[in-house]
C-alpha cells in the first residue's frame, strides 16, 4: 500500500480510490469550514440558553422540573451508537467494492437517527403536555430553540441520507457520490459532538442544579 | 504534514471502536455522576464539563480523524474556532450575568 | 380582517398595503414623497424591461449572466446591485439632511413614521446590500485571478450566494412598493422590533431580507476561503500572495465566523414576533440586553468584512501607482491578521451605556484602542510606499490618497469614543453617526471606488475617462467633509442621532451646511453614472486589449482585458512576490507557453436563479403570513439543490486547440502594440501595454 497524505478531515480514501482522494481536498475543506460556522451558530445557542436557565424562569417550570434523563440517556446511546454506524459505514465506502454493506450500515445509522428524532418529539410533546411550552419562559424559549435546532440538523442529515441511498442506486459509487457521503459523514460525527453538549450542559447540569 | 499513516482496514476500524467504547465510558461516567449525585455540586459540574470536553476529544480524534497528523490548514482552523468559540461563548455569559447583577 | 389559515391567499395583505393606495387616500408631502420613490422603482423595472425587449437582451441576460457560474460574471452582477441599491441609499441620506435642515422648530416634510423608515433603510442597505455586495463582488473579480485560478473553488454555491444577496435586496425593493419597512433601524433592537411596539410588517420585512443575505455572506466566506487556501497556482505560496488575496483572506474568515450571531439574533427575534417566544421580551424571562450582545458579535467584526477588502484595495492601488512593490508586506500581513482576530474582542464598545460594570466597559475599550494600532501601522506601509515613489495621481490614487487623511481623522475619534465615560456623553449623538460615516465613508466606499476605477479597464477592456472621474472624486471629498464635519461639533453640542425635528435654533446652520455637503455627495454619484456613460460611449478611444494599461503587479493584469472565460491559457507558475513585475522584468510576459491543455469549465445551471426567486417567494410569504406559498417556496428551493444533485454533466471542455488559437492571436496582438510610458497611461497611446521599468 502506498502512503497517500492525509488530504482532509474524516477517513481518507487515500490509495482505496487514489483518484477520487485527490479530489476531494478542496471539497471537504470547503465543508469542514461550513462545519465551523454551523458550530458558531451552536455557541451562541448554548451561551444564550447558559443565561436564561439560570436568569429566565420567569417562575415557572425549572429544568429539574421538565428534564426526563432516563430519555436524554436513551437518546445519547441512540446518536452515538448511529455515529458508529456511520463509521461502519465510512468503512464500507473505503473498503468495500459493492454497495451492500455500505447501504446496510446507512439503513441501520438512519433508523437509529429516526429513532433518536422520534423519542425527542415525544419528550416535547411531553412537556408541552405539563405546560412547559417555549411561550412560557424565556429558558424554555432558548431550551426549546437549542433542542430543536440540533433535531433539525439531525433530521436534514437523515434527509440527506434518503437522497445519498437514492443516488447510490441511480448514480452509483462515483467519485461524487463518495465525496457527498464523506461529507455527511462530517456532518453527522459533528451533530453527535454537539450532543455531547447538550446532554451535559442542558440535562445533566440542568438536572444537577441545586 | 502530508505524512500520511498506511490505510488498513484493521487500523480504521480499531479506531471506530476505540472511539465508540471512550465515548459510551464517558457518558456512562457522566450521567452517573448526576442520578447517584457524586461529589459536591460544583465539582460534580466541573467534572462534567471535563468529562465533555474529554468526549469532544475523541469524537475528534477516533471518528472525525483530526489529530496531530491532520492536514495543517484543517487542525489550524479547528484551534482558531476553538478561540472565537471561547471569545463569543465566555464573554456572552461574563457580559450577561454581569448585566443580569446590575440591570435586572 | 383576513384569515390566518394555511390557504389564505394572500395572508395579511391587503390593498391599503400598496403605496399608491396609501398616497391617494392620504395626500401629505410624506406620502408623496414615499409615492415618488415607489414610482421611481415601478418606472424603473418597467423601463428595464422594455430596453431588454427592444434590444433583444433577454436571452444574453439569461444564457450570458443569470444562469453563468463564472466568478467574473457573478462579480459584476454584484457590484451592479450594489450600484443601484446606492442609488437608493444616498437619495435617503440626501433626503434626511434635507428634513433635518428645515426642521427646526418646524416638522418639516417627513413624517416620523417615514422617518423611520428611512434611516432604517438606509442603514441596512448600506451595510448588507451596498457595501457587502460591492466587496463581495470586487474579491469574486479579482481575488481568483491574483492567485491565478481559473474561479472559486464551487462556483455553482457562488452564483447561489448572489441569488440569495439579491433576492433580499428584492425584499427591500418590494417594501417600498407593498407595505412598510421597519422604523427599527439597521440593528432593530427590541422590545421596540418585537411584536407588541411594532406589531406590522415592517420589522419582518427586516428580518428575512437580512437573513437571505447573511447566509449568502456565510456561503461566500467558505467558498473565499477554500479557494484562498487549496486553489493558488503552483508556487503560489501564501506569502507569495498579493495584499488583495491576504485581506481577501482575512474578510473570508470574518464572514465565516461573524455571520453566525447575526443569524441567530435574528431568528430569535423572528420566533419571539411569529410564536410568542420569550428571548427579548419585557416579561417572562426575556432579556432584550443579549439580543445588543448577539447583534454586535456580528456587527463589530461585520465592519472589519467592510474594510479589510477596502484596504486590500489601497495596498494595490497605492503600490501600482507610486510605481514601487508594497512597503512592509510582512507586517500588513501581521497587522490584517491581528485586525482580524482583535475583531472579535470589541463588540461591547457598542453598548457601553447599557449597564455592564466599569471593569467590563474598561476591558473592552482597552481593547477597543488596541486595535487601532495594526491599522496605523497599515497607514505607515501605505505611506513609506508612496516614499520615493513616481506618483501618478489617477483618480484610483487620488481617492487613495483622500482616505489616508481622511479615515485617519474618523480612527481617531473613534479612540475617542473607546473611552467609556467619554461614551457615556457621545453615544448614539450625532458625534457617534460622525465617526461611523467617516470609516465607512472615506473607507470602504472609497476603497471600492477606487477598484472600481482601477479595475473596470480589466473587465470592460477599455479606460474610463479620468476627468469625470476627478470631478467626482472632489465632490465626493468636499462632500464628506462639508456633510459630517458638522455633524462632529453637532453631537458635541447635544444633537442625537435619528430625530425627526430639533428644538435647538442653533442647530440651524450646521444642518444647513451638512445638507449642501449630502448634495454634493450626491452629485459625486451623478458624476459617476456619468463617467460610466461617457466611457461607453467613447470606449474606442480607450480600448487597453493589452490588458495592463497601468503597469499592474499582479497576475490579474496578465491577461487580456477583458479575460477569457478560463483566466489564464495555462495556469502561471510563480516564483515570488509581485508575480506580474517579475515577468515582465524577466522578459517573459508574453511569452508563448510550450504546451496547452484542454480546459473544463462549468456548465451554466439554471439552480442560482430558481433558489433566487424561491428565495424572494419565501422572504415575502413570511412577511406576510402567506404559508401556502411558504411551503411552495421552501420546496422549490431545495428541491432545486437536491435535483442539481442528480446532474452528472456539469463541466463542458474546451479544446487546446482553440485555447491556443485564442491565446496565440492575443499575444501576436500584443506584441505587435506599442507601450505606453506611465506618464501617458491616459491617452489613447495606451492600449494596455505597460512600458517595462527594470
Amino acid at each position: 500500500m502506498n502512503r497517500q497524505p492525509v488530504l482532509h478531515p474524516g477517513l481518507n480514501l487515500g490509495s482505496t480510490d487514489e483518484y477520487s482522494h485527490a479530489q476531494s481536498e478542496p471539497v471537504i475543506f470547503g465543508f469542514w469550514v461550513f462545519l465551523m460556522a454551523d458550530l458558531v451558530l451552536f455557541a451562541i445557542l448554548f451561551a444564550t440558553y447558559a443565561s436564561m436557565s439560570v436568569q429566565g424562569q420567569a417562575g415557572g417550570p425549572s429544568p429539574t422540573d421538565v428534564f426526563d434523563l432516563s430519555s436524554a440517556f436513551i437518546e445519547t446511546m441512540l446518536l452515538l451508537s448511529s455515529s458508529i454506524t456511520f463509521g461502519m459505514a465510512s468503512l464500507a465506502l473505503k473498503y468495500k467494492a459493492d454497495r451492500s454493506h455500505l447501504v446496510f450500515w446507512l439503513v441501520l445509522t438512519f433508523c437509529l437517527g429516526a429513532g433518536f428524532i422520534g423519542m425527542e418529539v415525544r419528550d416535547f410533546w411531553i412537556m408541552t403536555q405539563q405546560g412547559a411550552v417555549p411561550q412560557r419562559s424565556g429558558f424554555l424559549s432558548a431550551f426549546y430553540m437549542l433542542v430543536a435546532t440540533h433535531g433539525i440538523h439531525v433530521t436534514a442529515g437523515l434527509c440527506w441520507m434518503v437522497v445519498m441511498l437514492l443516488q447510490l442506486l441511480v448514480l452509483g459509487r462515483t467519485t461524487q457520490v463518495k465525496l457527498r457521503l464523506m461529507r455527511l459523514a462530517l456532518f453527522w460525527h459533528m451533530l453527535d459532538i454537539v450532543w455531547v453538549c447538550i446532554f451535559t450542559f442542558v440535562y445533566l447540569f440542568g438536572v444537577a442544579a441545586l | 504534514m502530508t505524512d500520511g499513516h498506511v490505510d488498513t482496514y484493521a487500523q480504521d476500524f480499531r479506531s471506530y471502536c476505540i472511539g465508540g467504547l471512550l465515548a459510551l465510558v464517558l457518558t456512562g461516567l457522566a450521567f452517573g455522576l448526576v442520578i447517584f449525585e457524586i461529589l459536591p455540586y460544583f465539582e460534580r459540574l466541573l467534572a462534567l464539563a471535563v468529562l465533555a470536553v474529554v468526549q469532544i476529544v475523541v469524537h475528534f480524534r477516533y471518528f472525525l480523524h483530526i489529530g496531530w497528523h491532520s492536514h495543517r490548514d484543517d487542525l489550524q482552523l479547528v484551534l482558531f474556532t476553538s478561540l472565537i468559540l471561547f471569545l463569543m461563548v465566555g464573554g456572552t455569559i461574563w457580559i450577561l450575568f454581569n448585566l443580569y447583577e446590575r440591570m435586572m | 380582517m383576513t384569515s390566518e389559515s394555511f390557504f389564505s391567499l394572500l395572508g395579511t395583505l391587503t390593498p391599503q398595503d400598496i403605496s399608491f393606495v396609501q398616497t391617494f387616500e392620504n395626500p401629505v408631502m410624506s406620502e408623496f414623497i414615499d409615492g415618488a420613490a415607489g414610482s421611481v422603482l415601478v418606472i424603473g423595472a418597467i423601463t428595464t424591461a422594455v430596453l431588454l425587449t427592444y434590444y433583444r437582451g433577454w436571452k444574453t441576460l439569461w444564457f450570458d449572466w443569470l444562469t453563468s457560474v463564472d466568478h467574473k460574471k457573478i462579480g459584476i452582477m454584484y457590484i451592479v446591485v450594489a450600484f443601484v441599491m446606492l442609488a437608493r441609499a444616498i437619495i435617503e441620506g440626501v433626503l434626511m439632511r434635507y428634513q433635518q435642515s428645515i426642521a427646526v422648530n418646524d416638522p418639516g416634510v417627513l413624517t416620523p413614521d417615514h422617518f423611520g423608515q428611512l434611516f432604517s433603510t438606509h442603514g441596512s442597505i448600506m451595510i448588507f446590500f451596498m457595501a457587502m455586495p460591492f466587496i463581495t463582488g470586487v474579491i469574486n473579480y479579482i481575488m481568483p485571478q491574483q492567485l491565478g485560478a481559473r474561479d472559486v473553488s464551487f462556483p455553482l454555491l457562488n452564483a447561489i450566494s448572489l441569488a440569495l444577496t439579491t433576492a433580499g435586496a428584492a425584499l427591500v425593493m418590494i417594501s417600498l412598493v407593498v407595505g412598510k419597512f421597519s422604523t427599527g433601524g439597521w440593528t432593530a433592537y427590541p422590545p421596540y422590533t418585537g411584536i407588541e411596539f411594532s406589531p406590522g410588517e415592517g420589522v419582518d420585512y427586516w428580518i428575512w431580507s437580512i437573513s437571505l443575505t447573511s447566509i449568502g455572506t456565510t456561503l461566500t466566506g467558505v467558498n473565499f476561503a477554500t479557494t484562498i487556501y487549496k486553489n493558488r497556482a503552483p508556487g503560489m505560496t501564501l506569502f507569495r500572495m498579493p495584499l488583495f488575496c491576504w485581506t481577501s483572506l482575512c474578510t473570508s474568515v470574518l464572514m465565516i465566523f461573524a455571520m453566525a450571531p447575526l443569524t441567530i439574533a435574528t431568528l430569535m427575534l423572528a420566533l419571539d414576533r411569529y410564536a410568542g417566544f420569550h428571548f427579548f421580551t419585557n416579561d417572562l424571562g426575556g432579556n432584550m440586553m443579549n439580543y445588543a450582545n448577539l447583534f454586535w458579535l456580528f456587527g463589530h467584526p461585520e465592519v472589519y468584512i467592510l474594510i479589510l477588502p477596502a484596504f486590500g484595495v489601497f495596498s494595490e492601488v497605492i503600490s501600482t501607482f507610486s510605481g514601487k512593490t508594497i512597503y512592509g508586506y510582512k507586517s500588513l500581513v501581521v497587522a490584517t491578521m491581528s485586525i482580524a482576530v482583535l475583531s472579535f474582542t470589541v463588540w461591547l464598545h457598542h453598548f457601553f451605556t447599557m449597564g455592564q460594570g466599569a471593569n467590563l466597559n474598561a476591558i473592552f475599550g482597552i481593547a477597543t484602542m488596541l486595535i487601532g494600532v495594526p491599522t496605523g501601522v497599515k497607514v505607515y506601509d501605505w505611506l513609506l510606499t508612496m516614499v520615493r515613489g513616481r506618483i501618478r495621481l489617477t483618480t484610483a490614487m487620488l481617492f487613495s490618497i483622500m482616505f489616508l487623511v481622511t479615515f485617519v481623522i474618523g480612527g481617531l475619534t473613534g479612540v475617542i469614543l473607546a473611552n467609556p465615560p467619554v461614551d457615556f456623553a457621545a453615544h448614539n449623538s450625532l458625534f457617534l453617526v460622525a465617526h461611523f460615516h467617516n470609516m465607512v465613508i472615506p473607507g470602504v466606499l472609497f476603497g471600492m471606488i477606487a477598484s472600481y476605477q482601477f479595475w473596470f479597464p480589466k473587465a470592460f477592456g477599455f479606460r474610463l475617462a479620468e476627468s469625470w472621474g476627478k470631478a467626482s472624486f472632489w465632490c465626493w471629498s468636499i462632500g464628506f467633509y462639508l456633510t459630517f464635519m458638522p455633524l462632529y461639533a453637532l453631537g458635541l453640542m447635544g444633537a442625537m442621532r435619528r430625530t425627526v425635528e430639533w428644538f435647538r435654533p442653533e442647530y440651524l446652520g450646521w444642518l444647513q451646511a451638512s445638507f449642501v455637503g449630502a448634495l454634493l455627495l450626491f452629485s459625486g454619484f451623478i458624476l459617476l453614472i456619468v463617467q460610466l456613460i461617457v466611457s461607453v460611449r467613447q470606449s474606442d478611444q480607450r480600448r487597453v486589449p493589452a490588458g495592463d494599461p497601468w503597469d499592474g503587479r499582479s497576475l490579474e493584469w496578465s491577461n487580456s482585458a477583458p479575460p477569457p472565460e478560463y483566466n489564464f491559457a495555462v495556469i502561471p507558475e510563480v516564483s515570488g512576490q509581485d508575480a506580474f513585475t517579475r515577468l515582465k522584468q524577466q522578459g517573459q510576459a508574453y511569452a508563448s507557453p510550450t504546451d496547452y491543455e484542454d480546459i473544463a469549465v462549468p456548465k451554466n445551471s439554471i439552480v442560482a436563479p430558481v433558489i433566487g426567486v424561491g428565495a424572494i417567494g419565501l422572504g415575502f410569504a413570511l412577511v406576510w403570513h402567506i404559508w401556502w406559498l411558504v411551503a411552495v417556496s421552501f420546496i422549490i428551493i431545495w428541491g432545486a439543490a437536491i435535483a442539481r444533485s442528480f446532474v452528472t454533466e456539469t463541466e463542458r471542455v474546451i479544446p487546446a486547440s482553440k485555447v491556443r488559437a485564442d491565446h496565440e492571436a492575443w499575444l501576436q496582438q500584443v506584441r505587435e502594440s506599442a507601450t505606453a510610458p506611465r506618464e501617458q497611461e491616459d491617452t489613447s497611446t495606451n492600449v494596455g501595454r505597460a512600458e517595462v521599468i527594470a
